[in-house]
């Protein structure tokens, strides 16, 4: 029941916030001093033509008015139409969104084995050269954003020691049997391992860039927390009873210590997902954020809501899921 | 036994040292860019084109870091960079940290409406992603320097706030502030007169990140074309251009990286140093 | 009666120091006999448990004498022999019920884990036991109790469980470390009684550490007295009480509170029979140093 109540209001509160943001949004991109339409005509096209446009598309009510034109088309499932691309602003996003996902995760799954190892090896080995070292990787993971590891990864593997592609999603020679747009899990599922294989490589070294400064943190922080949780008495008492380090560690220490790491590890996967922006753009990604950036630039205000939106849709998602997965662990909190 | 405070100190010390040297370096450097810089950064040269660095056959004198396709010197360009990456870093460090920090103070000590409004500002501002806000911003503010440091503190005002609100929440428990109360101070006057100096030292560290991420905010919008309107050369320009020609002429991305690099790790690390020397507990 | 338990000149240090944590203890723990330790707040005897157990903190480095268990020297075994040793022959009954529980598994998990994974046991012969247990130790419900988390059980059940717990692979030594010490008074009675009762049922040999000379006198047979990490007496429990060899134990006794007579006033062990202790723990440090 508790768990319930906690629900509604965390959706109300998404509810508040995506709002807001749209708002925000909506404002913000009105203030655009290029005008959009004259961009997109050719040059010689008469006032008219310019005016009929700009009608079209709305442009011409005053600012209340569009937003409550646009928010009764957004609550219809109507998000307008691209500037830029003349198509429907939801199909195109929903249509980058997948690749953009595949990444984010992927990232995570990265993040997560590597900061993971790192923490657990750090408190096996803890006191002597392993854990200085791995605190001396640490620290590079958390002082260096991920643009820079991008270009660092770009130039090694991808120039000096070519061993993953540096461009793309999928080597454009391939053929490609998908119906929908998440490429690796579709390719798991109709078992063609060799897409599946150079999907991979294709997005390697941009989820590693993604993923270097959240292992450096999840590192970090486990690291902490584990060796704090040794030293507590359950921990000790498990020692009585003949359990060895590695079972003590993994067993005994780990579930407890993981909690704090994870509501962090949630906060950090949205500055993940913020950074496919730039890390798309790097590696000519077909993502979402390979086309905000588009979009911006083109000054395609459809497009620019669309995709903020679902950015603002998705971290919302995110920290849901991490506070109900928190809920969930924590013995404590599940029936009380 | 070791003494954990020495070895935490002496390494604090290091960390100083190496960091805040390389940044007084890049601060110099820039500062005299006009006597130091080799080459006019915007000449171009096209019989010098492409010439690699000092340590690569086929390098000429003068061109200490080589040249790009258009033969401008790398090292002078680098230099000029500089001029930009540093400005940038510090006028908007100082802002954002200004901005946040009395908002965080604020939130932090009258709590109520005021802490309830700022929190619910820093949860939306925080549903953006930061590239994207900045990206949109830039395109909202037009190009140039003073759009990149509004957009920066637009941006990352929130990081600042959250801390400085925790910070001064925690200080508003401690002993002395009550003892203040006691005593018959004004509310506002405890605010600025005790808890602010005890918050600072975290302010301060936070700064020296928050210029370092500056920098890079700075470098990503030159990388994408949306930084400042002139021709000046920036270091997320060169590297731009460097990505297009990086299989014949890697040097014109690799050194201004390296020295991008080395910039956003000084910056960290003499954060860290500083937070080390100055942890009250350590000391 | 056979000897389980022999502690010979056991000596240990905070590592990278001189200083003496444990000074040459010495004492011997019989199949079925109770041996307490007794002495003030820091004076060393959770320590000797831990050396035996093998949970020294890292910074306590042992520099000399022998722990010998069922005969079995501890310190020359490998590593993972002696953890096996410990594990299927010995059991702790730690201080704090609130903290030596993990909260994130069942109790259930905590007695039966120990059976499955280092005895070997089927599940639910584990399973078994662990209710058969809890029963010893008087909890009317053990099926609620095994599938509960430990912040849902009081302070007095959760001790009752790690007393279970410790006996669950019939130990035939186990340490109780101040067992009552983090326990409400009207609690402590019960405690004491049912881990008398267990180890006179299962005959188990047993190191009992407590502050308190009160207990010792109910369930103890011999006593070691300490002080600053050195045996200062070692005695039948019976002729202890009636006759105390050492200054320090007749010191100690005068300052036990005796809850029977009126409280006249609390009397502090004397300063002239802490600075003559003192003394004897610095010539025995100077003639250790020196050897």
């Amino acid at each position: 029941m508790r768990l319930l109540q906690i629900l509604l209001l965390r959706l109300a509160m998404m509810a508040i916030t995506l709002f807001g943001a749209a708002v925000i949004v909506f404002v913000v991109i009105r203030v655009v001093p290029g005008n959009p339409i004259a961009m997109m005509l050719p040059p010689g096209a008469t006032d008219e033509d310019i005016a009929r446009l700009t009608a079209h598309y709305g442009l011409d009510k005053s600012i209340p008015e569009q937003f409550v034109v646009w928010l009764t088309g957004v609550l219809k499932g109507d998000f307008g139409t691209s500037i830029s691309l003349r198509q429907p602003v939801m199909p195109l996003v929903l249509g980058r969104l997948p690749a953009t996902l595949e990444l984010s995760i992927f990232a995570l799954v990265l993040a997560v084995i590597i900061g993971g190892a790192m923490a657990l090896t750090g408190t096996r080995f803890r006191g002597g050269r392993t854990e200085a070292v791995i605190d001396v990787a640490n620290g590079a993971g958390l002082s260096i954003p991920d643009f820079l590891w991008a270009l660092v990864l770009i130039l090694t593997l991808g120039v000096l020691y070519p061993v993953f592609h540096i461009s793309g999603r999928i080597s454009p020679s391939l053929e490609l049997p998908f119906t929908t747009q998440f490429y690796v899990f579709e390719s798991l599922l109709r078992l063609r391992f060799d897409l599946w294989w150079d999907l991979l490589k294709h997005m390697f070294m941009p989820a590693l860039a993604l993923a270097i400064p959240l292992a450096a943190i999840i590192g970090q922080l486990l690291k902490q927390s584990l060796k704090e949780t040794m030293h507590l008495d359950y921990v000790v008492l498990a020692r009585t009873k003949g359990y060895g380090e590695n079972h003590v560690i993994l067993f005994e220490a780990l579930r407890n210590a993981v909690l704090p790491t994870l509501t962090l590890i949630g906060v950090q996967f949205t500055f993940l997902i913020g950074g496919t922006v730039i890390i798309e753009r790097l590696f000519s990604y077909e993502g979402l954020g390979n086309m905000a950036i588009d979009a911006v630039i083109n000054r395609d205000l459809p497009l620019i809501q669309g995709i903020v939106l679902v950015f603002a849709l998705l971290f919302t998602v995110v920290n849901l899921v991490v506070d109900l997965t928190y809920a969930l662990l924590n013995p404590r909190l599940r029936n009380a | 036994m070791r003494d954990a405070r020495g070895t935490v100190r002496r390494k604090a010390g290091l960390k100083l040292w190496l960091s805040g040297g390389w940044l007084a370096l890049i601060a110099l450097l820039t500062l005299a860019a006009g006597w130091v810089s080799p080459h006019d950064p915007l000449a171009q040269d096209l019989f010098a084109g492409r010439l690699p660095p000092f340590w690569v056959d086929g390098a000429e004198p003068g061109y200490l870091l080589g040249t790009d396709s258009l033969g401008r010197d790398v090292l002078s360009r680098i230099i000029y960079g500089g001029r930009v990456a540093l400005g940038v870093a510090l006028i908007a460090g100082v802002s954002t940290a200004i901005v946040g920090s009395v908002l965080g103070l604020i939130a932090g000590y009258y709590r109520g409406w005021a802490d309830a409004v700022i929190s619910r500002l820093v949860d939306i501002w925080m549903a953006f992603p930061p590239v994207l806000f900045a990206i949109l911003l830039i395109a909202v503010l037009g190009t140039g320097l003073w759009s990149i440091i509004i957009a920066i503190i637009v941006i990352d005002w929130t990081r600042f706030c959250r801390v400085v609100r925790a910070e001064t929440m925690n200080q508003s428990q401690m002993d002395y502030v009550s003892s203040a109360v006691v005593a018959g101070h004004v509310r506002t006057a405890i605010l600025w007169r005790e808890i602010g100096p005890n918050v600072l030292p975290t302010i301060v560290a936070l700064l020296t990140l928050e210029m370092g991420i500056a920098v890079i905010v700075e470098a990503i919008l030159s990388f994408v074309n949306l930084s400042i309107s002139t021709d000046a050369p920036t270091w997320g320009g060169m590297i731009a251009e460097g990505r297009i020609s990086i299989h014949q002429a890697w040097w014109v991305l690799v050194c201004p990286l390296i020295v991008l690099f080395l910039t956003v790790l000084a910056f960290s690390q003499f954060g860290e140093g500083l937070k080390d020397r100055f942890d009250p507990v350590l000391r | 009666m056979t000897c389980f338990l022999e502690i010979d000149n056991l000596s240990a240090i905070i590592r990278g120091s001189n200083d003496r944590l444990l000074r040459s203890v010495s004492l011997q723990v019989n199949i079925g006999e109770v041996h307490g330790l007794v002495g003030e707040s820091g004076a060393g005897k959770s320590m000797i448990g831990k050396a035996v157990l093998g949970i020294l903190p890292a910074a306590v480095e042992i520099v000399e004498g022998q722990v010998r268990l069922d005969g079995q020297d501890l310190f020359a075994l490998n590593p993972n022999d002696r953890r096996r040793l410990i594990g299927t022959k010995a059991a702790l009954i730690p201080q704090d019920p609130l903290t030596a529980l993990n909260p994130s598994r069942r109790i259930g998990a905590q007695i039966t884990d120990r059976l499955v994974d280092i005895l070997g046991w089927t599940k639910h012969d584990a399973a078994n036991r662990a209710a058969e247990l809890l029963v010893e130790v008087h909890i009317s419900d053990p099926e609620r109790v095994l599938a509960s988390y430990p912040h849902e059980l009081s302070g007095g059940m959760r001790q009752r469980v790690l007393i279970a717990s410790a006996f669950a692979a019939n130990p035939q030594l186990v340490i109780a470390d101040e067992p009552t010490t983090a326990l409400d008074v009207t609690v402590q009675k019960q405690i004491l009684r049912l881990i008398r009762e267990l180890q006179l049922r299962h005959g188990t040999a047993m190191l009992f550490v407590t502050h308190d000379l009160g207990v010792v006198s109910k369930i103890c047979q011999r006593l070691s007295v300490l002080f600053a990490g050195k045996i200062v007496e070692q005695a039948d429990v019976a002729q202890f009480y009636s006759n105390p060899g050492h200054e320090y134990s007749k010191a100690l006794m005068v300052a036990t509170p005796k809850y029977t007579e009126p409280l006249t006033s609390l009397m502090p062990v004397d300063e002239s029979v802490i600075s003559a202790v003192t003394e004897e723990i610095e010539a025995a440090d100077r003639e250790w140093r020196g050897a």
